[in-house]
């Protein structure tokens, strides 16, 4: 099924137009020993029919568990109306809104997005998007690097309670630019950032640094201090924020003494589906002092010839396509119909919704923690105010207990051994607003006879 | 033809230079550069007191369609900046050579000026292009 | 409208539950938000309708012919959406055991064995989110293979000056200085500007083929020797591979790394700007420096490819496994064409591309150029209309618009002065093509008695030409209560 619509009348009367006798001819200036015969690991086509039933199959092997991990990927309800909106053609199949007038649609919902980003995150300014929260986090300190011109140090201080996929995502991309991320150690208790291991750095040429609410273990740690200890050291703050959290947790405008400067975040939990990974989307908001600095798209309101209000695409001048080998970024495309579907969700939820859906993930992990906690051979590890995740530890291997819920269809939560050594045996759990009374009687009897 | 005044001096990318009685030297974008550009939007002005070597970027001017450096003519450490620019950038668009002008350096040897080109050769310059 | 100005205080979907809306008291209060963020109060109708409205002021495939050049705007099968959608792939938590991921697993790893099969590169990964990840993690390995062999004096990356600006803006990621090589006026590389150009500092070029001025680089061989002489390694920029799908392929031509735009060639939909995915291609020599995850097979089962299996990793790109709903797309596109499929994409694109071509040319216009075949896209350029009647390539594009096209790729490449790059793909029919040929015609006759006329089209969208000035001047990047007062 190759889509083309050609007849055998069209064909030949377009070959005559050219002036050749067959397609084959088209292809006359490239070396003949370089044409190949065929595809070999390519099987035959297949129709509708058959592909359905083979990724019915598919989809159908990996059995939908209960599922009790966050650790950036969270199941939450998505209305219907959503993804069924965000499919219509003229949003799934249009391209990026360079020619304005006929782009309205994506352009003022781009506006729109915009707008609810910086009410969320209390910012001033949001770009359109980038492509997830990790390299949002990469992008962040490439832009707290080229924004803080007193600073020549390019280091920035990562917390180990900033989620460790994301350093690592940004070690990946910052490397080659001489930046250098330095480990903060993390309270053993409650784990936080250590106030103490921050200031140690007091006095130093620091670029920037990256706070995490919550953190990668759920907890929240003390944004308004460290905010106003960093400023005080002229240093960037970098906030990384889920935005669901957002709904009942202070912005991270307004940490501190002035509010952080950059704000990112993975936007999954504001209607994406969880999906093996993506695609989901990276918030980028930051201060107006920042916004030229700003990478990626970015939509602006203005006026048309007539006066008639209009969205168009500004200031392009930092984008690639313009400025080369000087842009702000190579980022080109983006996640924008998963903004599409976001900006959607947020209006259909507006703001009682979306403190309602995180007052339950909330409250549902505060009865997950109280359930599990009763169980033998359970302890929680850091009992802090949290937002959504939080750490237990076991008495048995932690992996072994995994596998032994994953058998019974149930994902027991992330082993955080690999990432924290320190950690053995712990589990970081999660529980949305998805995540009623009888998901988590089932999680803790499990459990309970795992570790029994 | 654009406007090309006989007392300044020139580079091939563009920038005007202005020799001050105080010894500072006074940089801007000459006319034809901001016809170039069109409508200019924002100018990243340079930090005061930082050191630049003939030729290092010094900052930004930017138009809807265009982002540009500003290069410096001459080494020299920046002492002043035309903070007018800041919101009302079209002024490098009505006023290139005066009100337009975007910042004064203290040149690490004022007779570097003379290695710039003239009026006639600049003009030259830009017939060329 | 905007959705805010529906909005009235107190107004909420039934969507969610209204049970429990107290603040938490085991949270501090310093911690918690005193103020409800301003996002708008609306009903789930007029969130419907808003958003629906919106859509219709949207040119897409599905509406309107898009021929932009470069972008490969052809037909998203609706299936691909419908079955990547299934809930058993929606709802697998990217951290789920490979035991309960083998569906998707194998889906996965046959979307990488394909790639390599129609690329004809030794390795594929998945993992990069866009072609300009792709080529971020692509000139990453260049780098690393250097440095792995100790042959860290290489600082330049070369880039024909007809490349996508993201080549550029990559290699400077990458922490490597940008060498531009010029083109020749039949489209292809100055060979021996090349020669001049590259030696001991090489680290590699990169390279988009068929070019971006839509003609195949003939010389692509000797390039590839010139390159591989020095020591440097080839990318190939993946944006046009739609042009000889199924006919030539890049590592047959001596490409060491190329990434594929997924989003492009295998009919993910662009969804206004993206999710895209830009799979990477590597040689033999490439392999153990590939970003992290990717899947393997071991007997009948898959697994996870880590850092254990490739320790000179260039690292992760994304918090999980980049962007699998545009993976499963293509996959499922791929699984749809086949084989045999495949090959008829790149012969049907560069077809309908030759055929407007010839049409174009016949009716007056000029081709940039006009003695070769074109691959899939081709340029007209407009310089002619511009100096002789004041007319624009932007003014061709915004009053095709109204004439119901959207408007080719315009002012890119940079080399040819007031161009329009036509990328037709091989998805429409000719009836399209030749309604676009009339229609660039009825401009051009325009343009010949009214330049004013088009000076101020589009005259049927929602609005007209707008006040960019203003916009990048006065910013206004977000609506707030305060600004609508």
């Amino acid at each position: 099924m190759p889509f083309v619509p050609h007849t055998e009348e069209e064909i030949n009367e377009m070959l005559s137009v050219i002036g050749i006798d067959s397609i084959d001819n088209l292809f006359d200036e490239i070396p003949a020993h370089l044409k190949i015969k065929g595809l070999e690991k390519v099987p035959a086509g297949l129709n509708e029919m058959s592909i359905n039933r083979l990724m019915q199959q598919r989809a159908a092997k990996d059995g939908q568990p209960l599922c009790f991990i966050g650790a950036g990927s969270y199941d939450h309800h998505i209305p219907a109306a959503v993804w069924q909106i965000t499919t219509r053609g003229e949003y799934y199949t249009a391209y990026t809104p360079y020619q304005a007038e006929a782009s309205q649609g994506t352009l003022q919902l781009t506006y729109e997005f915009q707008s609810m980003m910086t009410a969320l995150t209390g910012m001033d300014a949001s770009n359109a998007s980038l492509y997830d929260g990790a390299t949002a986090m990469a992008e962040a300190v490439l832009m707290a690097v080229r924004s803080n011109r007193k600073s020549k140090s390019r280091k920035i201080l990562v917390p180990r309670s900033v989620n460790p996929t994301y350093k690592h995502v940004t070690e990946t991309i910052v490397k080659h630019q001489n930046i250098e991320l330095v480990d903060v150690e993390i309270d053993s208790t409650t784990s936080k950032a250590s106030m103490d291991a921050l200031k140690a750095f007091s006095g130093e040429d620091i670029t920037a640094v990256v706070i995490s609410q919550p953190n990668f273990f759920g907890t929240l740690e003390d944004v308004d201090a460290i905010t106003t200890w960093a400023h005080e050291n002229n240093i960037v703050v970098i906030a990384v924020v889920n935005p669901l959290s957002l709904a009942i947790l202070k912005p991270p405008g307004i940490w501190g003494d002035n509010g952080a400067d950059i704000a990112v975040g993975d936007g999954q939990p504001l209607g994406a589906p969880m999906s093996s990974g993506g695609p989901y989307y990276g918030i980028m908001t930051c201060k107006k002092a920042f916004v030229r600095q700003m990478p990626g798209r970015i939509v602006g309101r203005t006026v048309d010839q007539e006066g008639r209000e209009g969205f168009v695409l500004t200031l392009q001048a930092r984008e690639q396509h313009i400025r080369r080998s000087k842009a702000t970024s190579n980022i080109c495309t983006n996640q924008g119909l998963v903004v599409t579907a976001s900006t959607i969700h947020m209006s259909l939820l507006g703001p009682e919704g979306l403190k309602q859906t995180a007052l339950s993930c909330h409250s549902n992990t505060q009865k997950l923690v109280e359930k599990l906690s009763a169980i033998d051979g359970v302890e929680i590890v850091f009992d802090q105010p949290r937002f959504h995740e939080a750490v237990i530890k076991i008495n048995k291997s932690a992996a072994d207990v995994l596998a032994k819920l994953a058998e019974q269809n149930i994902l027991g939560g992330l082993d955080l051994s690999a990432d924290y050594p320190e950690m053995k045996d712990c589990i970081l759990v999660c529980a949305t607003e998805l995540r009623i009374a009888e998901d988590i009687e089932i999680f803790a009897t499990a459990l309970a006879a795992a570790l029994k | 033809m654009s406007e090309i005044p006989t007392d300044l001096r020139y580079t091939a990318s563009h920038e005007w230079a202005r020799l001050n009685d105080d010894g500072t030297i006074t940089i801007g974008i000459t006319d034809h550069a901001q016809d170039a550009l069109g409508d200019i939007v924002f100018v990243e002005l340079p930090e005061v007191d930082s050191e630049l070597s003939q030729g290092d970027a010094s900052c930004v001017v930017e138009s809807v369609k265009a982002a540009s450096d500003i290069y410096m003519p001459i080494t020299g450490v920046i002492v002043d900046t035309n903070q007018a620019l800041v919101d009302e950038p079209e002024m490098i668009n009505s006023s290139a050579y005066d009100d337009g002008w975007i910042f004064k350096i203290k040149p690490a040897d004022e007779d570097d000026i003379e290695q710039l080109m003239d009026a006639s050769s600049y003009e030259a310059e830009c017939e060329d292009e | 409208m905007l959705i805010f100005e529906h909005s009235a205080s107190g107004r909420k979907t039934k969507i969610q539950s209204t049970s429990g809306n107290e603040m938490p008291t085991d949270i501090p209060a310093s911690l918690l938000r005193d103020e409800k963020p301003g996002l708008p109060e609306v009903s789930e109708m007029q969130a419907v309708r808003h958003y629906t409205s919106l859509s219709q002021k949207n040119f897409s495939i599905d509406t309107h012919f898009y021929p932009l050049g470069s972008c490969t705007m052809k037909h998203n099968p609706r299936v691909c959406n419908s079955l990547a959608m299934l809930p058993g792939f929606l709802s697998r938590h990217p951290l789920a055991p490979e035991k309960l991921s083998q569906g998707f697993m194998e889906c996965m790893y046959e979307l990488q064995e394909m790639l390599c099969d129609v690329t004809g590169m030794a390795g594929f990964s998945l993992a990069p989110m866009a072609g300009a990840q792709g080529e971020f993690a692509g000139i990453a390995m260049i780098r690393a293979y250097h440095d792995a062999n100790g042959d860290t004096e290489r600082k330049e990356i070369l880039v024909p000056d007809a490349a996508h600006g993201t080549n550029p803006a990559t290699a400077t990621m990458c922490g490597y200085t940008v060498k531009e090589i010029s083109t020749l006026a039949n489209g292809d590389v100055d060979i021996d500007v090349l020669k001049e150009a590259v030696g001991p500092q090489t680290a590699g070029l990169m390279l988009t083929n068929p070019s971006t001025l839509g003609v195949f680089e003939r010389r692509i061989e000797e390039i590839a020797k010139i390159i591989h002489d020095v020591g440097g390694l080839l990318y190939y920029d993946g944006a046009n591979l739609n042009a000889i799908l199924g006919k030539i392929r890049p590592g047959d031509m001596g490409f060491d790394v190329i990434h594929s735009n997924l989003h492009k060639t295998f009919s993910t939909p662009h969804g206004g700007g993206g999710p895209g995915s830009g799979a990477i291609g590597v040689a033999e020599r490439l392999k153990p420096f590939m970003p992290m995850p990717g899947v393997k097979k071991i007997g009948n089962e898959f697994q996870w490819l880590t850092e254990e299996d490739c320790p000179h990793s260039i690292g992760r790109m994304s918090a999980f496994f980049g962007n699998p709903g545009v993976l499963l797309r293509a996959y499922i596109y791929m699984r749809l064409l086949g084989a045999e499929g495949m090959q008829r994409v790149g012969e049907f694109a560069t077809l309908n591309a030759n055929y407007m071509m010839a049409q174009l040319k016949a009716r007056g216009f000029e081709a940039a150029i006009p003695d070769r075949y074109a691959s899939h896209e081709f340029i007209i350029t407009l310089k002619k209309q511009a100096k002789e009647l004041n007319v624009s390539a932007m003014d061709f594009a915004k009053r095709l618009l109204d004439l119901g096209y959207h408007a080719p790729t315009t002012y890119f490449p940079l080399l040819v002065p007031e161009c329009l790059l036509i990328e037709p793909t091989e998805s429409e029919a000719k009836e399209m093509l030749d309604g676009f040929v009339e229609a660039l015609v009825q401009v051009q006759q325009e343009a010949e008695t009214d330049a004013d006329m088009l000076h101020n089209a589009p005259y049927t969208m929602p609005v007209n030409r707008l006040d960019e000035v203003r916009a990048a001047k006065q910013l206004d990047l977000a609506w707030s209560a305060e600004s609508k007062a």
